[in-house]
């Protein structure tokens, strides 16, 4: 059925701040279930405001965006957000509880689970990403990465359909971030639809997500990741810049070397077997 | 000379229960670009917050053995004092910056410091120019672009004519372009006007090619420290997670596959440049 | 909303704007006390339409009018309260001059909110703070005054993004009795205060970093000094206020009713 696959549709979505502030300038696309998106883009290009347009927090000014075939402004943000779960860029904005488990079980309670299923939940989560040891503890005394996990916790706990991180790597070290990496890759073989927002050109290459680039409240680019940011142009437009070995093979163009490459493995294998051709 | 010079250096916050870094023993050099990394919570921003003095003086806690800046004991100097010779840059650019003009944020150390006027202005107008912000200088601090900010929290530290400039992760909020753009303001600053640069940084894909030298610390201690190429190559810099550039990886696969490119790189342009010289040997 | 985004500051230049601001306060002043003085309709009417002048000038004519709107509502309870207590124990011979004296007590509640404004929208906080410190103000007490100006809509982001932070995790702001929905607000002001003292230790750290209390004699970049147009207007403000006192002495004011129906 068409529903299953178009999942989040939005069709000529305009909005206007109140204080008019034009942030999002006619866009249109659609994301299918199970798919792995990362929305990249400048400071300002308008990110934020999109995501928050798929859980209904934010509604069009113009146009429309149907969540599983439900047109937003119909519903309610929490009706939602059962569905599309978004965590947002700074954990400091949410926590507010006693302990890492009532932050954790806060959503599950609005969302009117009972008592049985909220421990059952709470519990695997936690042990899902490493926290169970702070389970009594408060969320104020962990250290910025880990606030960042128990936001994470608290929204994976219900279990939403849909994923939406927005800049999940700031100040993160690259051990927690290839963990992060490692984590979502697994979520969405398991089936559930993740959309990334972030700067972090290095960290996405890595996943080799769907790309959809954004300018100035537009969306300039959409397609594979070896294929958008491999592009000059379109990623100097959106403030980004090439990934490294893109660098590399740009400057290894005149050898007869692809352009588009932009894993280290496939780097390296490119260039041995160039090297042992030549013995 | 050295400019920063600690001994022994061991500091707990004020009711925490172990040091936040022990036995730290740097020793860094007029004019050094040094970049300092290591996991989070490695305990970077607070060896930072020494420098100037902000610990003790602001933090309390216990510090413990000996650090010279600039030929001055921090613990024995006032911040203010302190400030003259080390500029601290933030993070969070939003947080460092509360004037509602750019020219009059630039200003505010040195309206401090109660220097001349017409000094004030001379100095104001050359950091807003040495950063590329002088067309700012009406605007509102909060009005402007990440990037721009983090200009503006630059050219007011540069204002003070320190000698040493430290910078705590100041590109994690902006997007690759600007992170790049500020990145080589602060490779300027250290090449043309001599002064001294310490840089923390996770992402090390763009900072390295412009070090002179790493720092990495982990659990707060100092386990690495010396010149990039060769610190890249230590085992134990991969084993704590430091987020070694792409191209040393690159560089470190092809070498077990048993292909010597010569030097570490640290930037594509030297890695491309050693692959086609090996490219271009092997034809001969 | 709407109406505090007409006592905020507007960056345009025009003449008013490059008033020095201690003229204009003392210009505010003055048509502080004669809106004041005066209880009748035609010199509180006259006041009103000399300021109309002075906000085309200073090129913030939107803003201002979306103050009036703003103020109208005030406007209206003020027109009624006084017709309902004037009718019950004004004594006053007739409708008509009950409706002329409480249209009149509503001019002159415009007239006062519309001074206050022309001021803060042609005011640079920076300006009002320097201008503060001139006349003697503590440096310290000035520098909050900025900066309190200058992270207030930091703050009203900030709160925007926790409760959309909050409401993501299903959190419903309305519904329910009194006591829950006080509860209901615990989620959005924990946050909130944290990060506010955060963000506070945040700033503080900066300042100190940059200097903060080095010396006693601060030097300032700007000065603000008189010119002859500042001087002129501080002359006009005093006349004015001297006419009006002679006015509301010696000359006896007719009132509209009383023309028209004599
Ligand atoms: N609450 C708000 N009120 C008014 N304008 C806003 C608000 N939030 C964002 N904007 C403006 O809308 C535009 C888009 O902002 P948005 O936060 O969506 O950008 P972004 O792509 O997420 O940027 P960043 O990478 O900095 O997070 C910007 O110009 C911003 O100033
Ligand atoms: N103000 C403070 N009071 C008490 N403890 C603190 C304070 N700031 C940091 N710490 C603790 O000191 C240790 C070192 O923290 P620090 O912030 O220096 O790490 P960092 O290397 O800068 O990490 P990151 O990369 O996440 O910024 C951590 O264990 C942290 O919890
Ligand atoms: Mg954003
Ligand atoms: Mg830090």
């Amino acid at each position: 059925m068409w529903r299953c696959s178009r999942l989040i549709e939005v069709e000529d979505l305009h909005f206007t701040y109140p204080n008019g502030v034009e942030a999002l300038k006619g866009i249109s696309l659609s994301i299918s279930d199970g798919e792995f998106v990362a929305i990249m883009g400048q400071n300002g290009a308008g990110k934020t405001t999109l995501v928050k347009h798929f859980n209904g927090l934010l509604k069009p000014t113009k146009g429309r965006v149907l969540i599983d075939g439900v047109d937003t402004r119909h519903v309610s943000v929490a009706t939602l957000s059962r569905k599309v779960g978004l965590v947002f860029q700074n954990p400091d904005h949410q926590l507010f509880s006693e302990t890492v488990e009532d932050e954790v079980s806060f959503a599950l309670k609005n969302f009117g689970f009972d008592e049985g299923a909220i421990n059952e939940r709470v519990e695997k989560v936690l042990n899902l990403l490493d926290l169970i040891q702070y389970r009594k503890v408060s969320p104020f005394m962990l250290s910025g990465g880990e606030r960042k996990r128990v936001a994470l916790a608290s929204v994976l706990a219900w279990d939403p359909k849909i994923l939406i991180l927005d800049e999940p790597t700031i100040g993160q070290d690259s051990y927690q971030k290839e963990r992060l990496r490692q984590f979502i890759v697994q979520l969405n073989q398991q089936g559930k639809t993740v959309i990334i927002v972030t700067h972090d050109i290095e960290f996405v290459v890595e996943c080799e997500p769907r790309i959809i680039l954004m300018k100035d409240g537009k969306v300039i680019a959409d397609g594979d990741a070896r294929e958008v940011l491999t592009d000059l142009k379109l990623v100097s437009e959106a403030s980004l810049i090439l990934p490294e070995i893109t660098q590399i093979f740009v400057r290894l163009n005149d050898f007869g070397f692809p352009r588009n490459v932009i894993s280290v493995y496939e780097a390296k294998q490119l260039i041995l077997e160039r090297l042992f051709w030549r013995r | 000379m050295a400019v920063i010079e600690t001994s022994n250096l061991t500091y707990t916050y004020p009711f925490a229960e172990k040091p936040a870094f022990k036995d730290v023993n740097l020793k860094i050099e007029r004019g050094e670009f040094v970049l300092l990394t290591g996991p989070s919570g490695c305990g970077k921003t607070t060896l930072c917050r020494c420098f100037n003095g902000l610990i003790p003086h602001f933090y309390g806690g216990n510090l413990e053995g000996e650090i010279v800046v600039a030929g001055l004991k921090p613990t024995e100097h006032p911040i203010y004092e302190m400030a003259r010779h080390v500029g601290l840059v933030f993070q969070n650019p939003e947080n460092q910056l509360f004037a509602l003009t750019v020219e009059k944020d630039v200003a505010f150390g040195l309206e401090n410091i109660g220097l001349p006027r017409d000094e004030i202005r001379r100095r104001v107008d050359w950091a807003l120019k040495v950063t590329g912000i002088y067309d700012l200088k009406d605007r509102a601090p909060f009005e402007l672009s990440g990037g721009q900010q983090q200009r503006v929290a630059i050219a007011s530290v540069l204002a003070m004519q320190p000698e040493i400039i430290v910078l705590d992760e100041p590109t994690s909020f902006l997007d690759p372009l600007s992170a790049k753009s500020i990145l080589e303001i602060i490779h300027r600053l250290n090449r043309d006007l001599e002064i001294t640069v310490i840089l923390v940084e996770h992402r090390l894909d763009l900072a390295a090619r412009y070090a002179d030298r790493v720092i990495i610390m982990d659990r707060g201690q100092i386990i690495l420290d010396g010149e990039p190429r060769r610190v890249f190559l230590d085992e134990r810099a991969r084993l704590i997670g430091v987020g070694i550039p792409k191209v040393v990886r690159l560089y470190l696969m092809l070498m077990g596959d048993g292909i010597d490119l010569g030097r570490v790189p640290l930037s594509p342009e030297e890695i491309s440049e050693s692959i086609v010289e090996v490219l271009t040997s092997d034809r001969s | 909303m709407s109406m505090f985004d007409g006592l905020r500051f507007r960056n345009v230049s025009s003449p008013i704007h490059r008033i020095d601001p201690r003229a204009k306060f003392i210009y505010v002043c003055a048509l502080f006390v004669a809106a004041v003085l005066f209880n009748q309709l035609i010199p509180l009417l006259i006041l009103l339409l000399i300021q109309i002048p002075l906000v085309v000038m200073a090129k913030v004519v939107r803003e201002w009018l979306r103050l009036i709107r703003g103020a109208s509502f005030f406007a209206a309870i003020i027109f009624i309260m006084n017709v309902i207590s004037l009718y019950f124990y004004g004594g006053y011979p007739s409708l008509a001059s009950i409706i002329e004296h409480a249209l009149a007590m509503t001019v002159r509640f415009i007239v006062l909110v519309e001074s206050f404004s022309i001021f803060f929208l042609t005011t640079s906080p920076d300006m009002f703070g320097l201008s503060l410190e001139q006349i003697g103000v503590p440096y310290e007490f000035c520098f909050a005054f900025t900066t309190a100006i200058r992270f207030v809509p930091v703050l009203a982001e900030e709160a925007q993004t926790i409760i959309d932070a909050q409401r993501s995790r299903g959190l419903e702001l309305e519904g329910g009795n009194i006591m829950r929905r006080i509860r209901n607000y615990i989620p959005i002001l924990i946050p909130l205060i944290v990060n506010a003292i955060r963000r506070s230790l945040e700033l503080a750290e900066a300042m100190e970093s940059r200097a903060w209390g080095a010396s006693k004699k601060r030097t300032n970049l700007y000065v603000l000094k008189m010119g002859s147009r500042d001087y002129c207007l501080i002359i006009v403000s005093i006349l004015m206020v001297a006419a009006s006192v002679y006015v509301w002495l010696f000359i006896k004011i007719p009132s509209i009713t009383q023309i028209l129906w004599p």
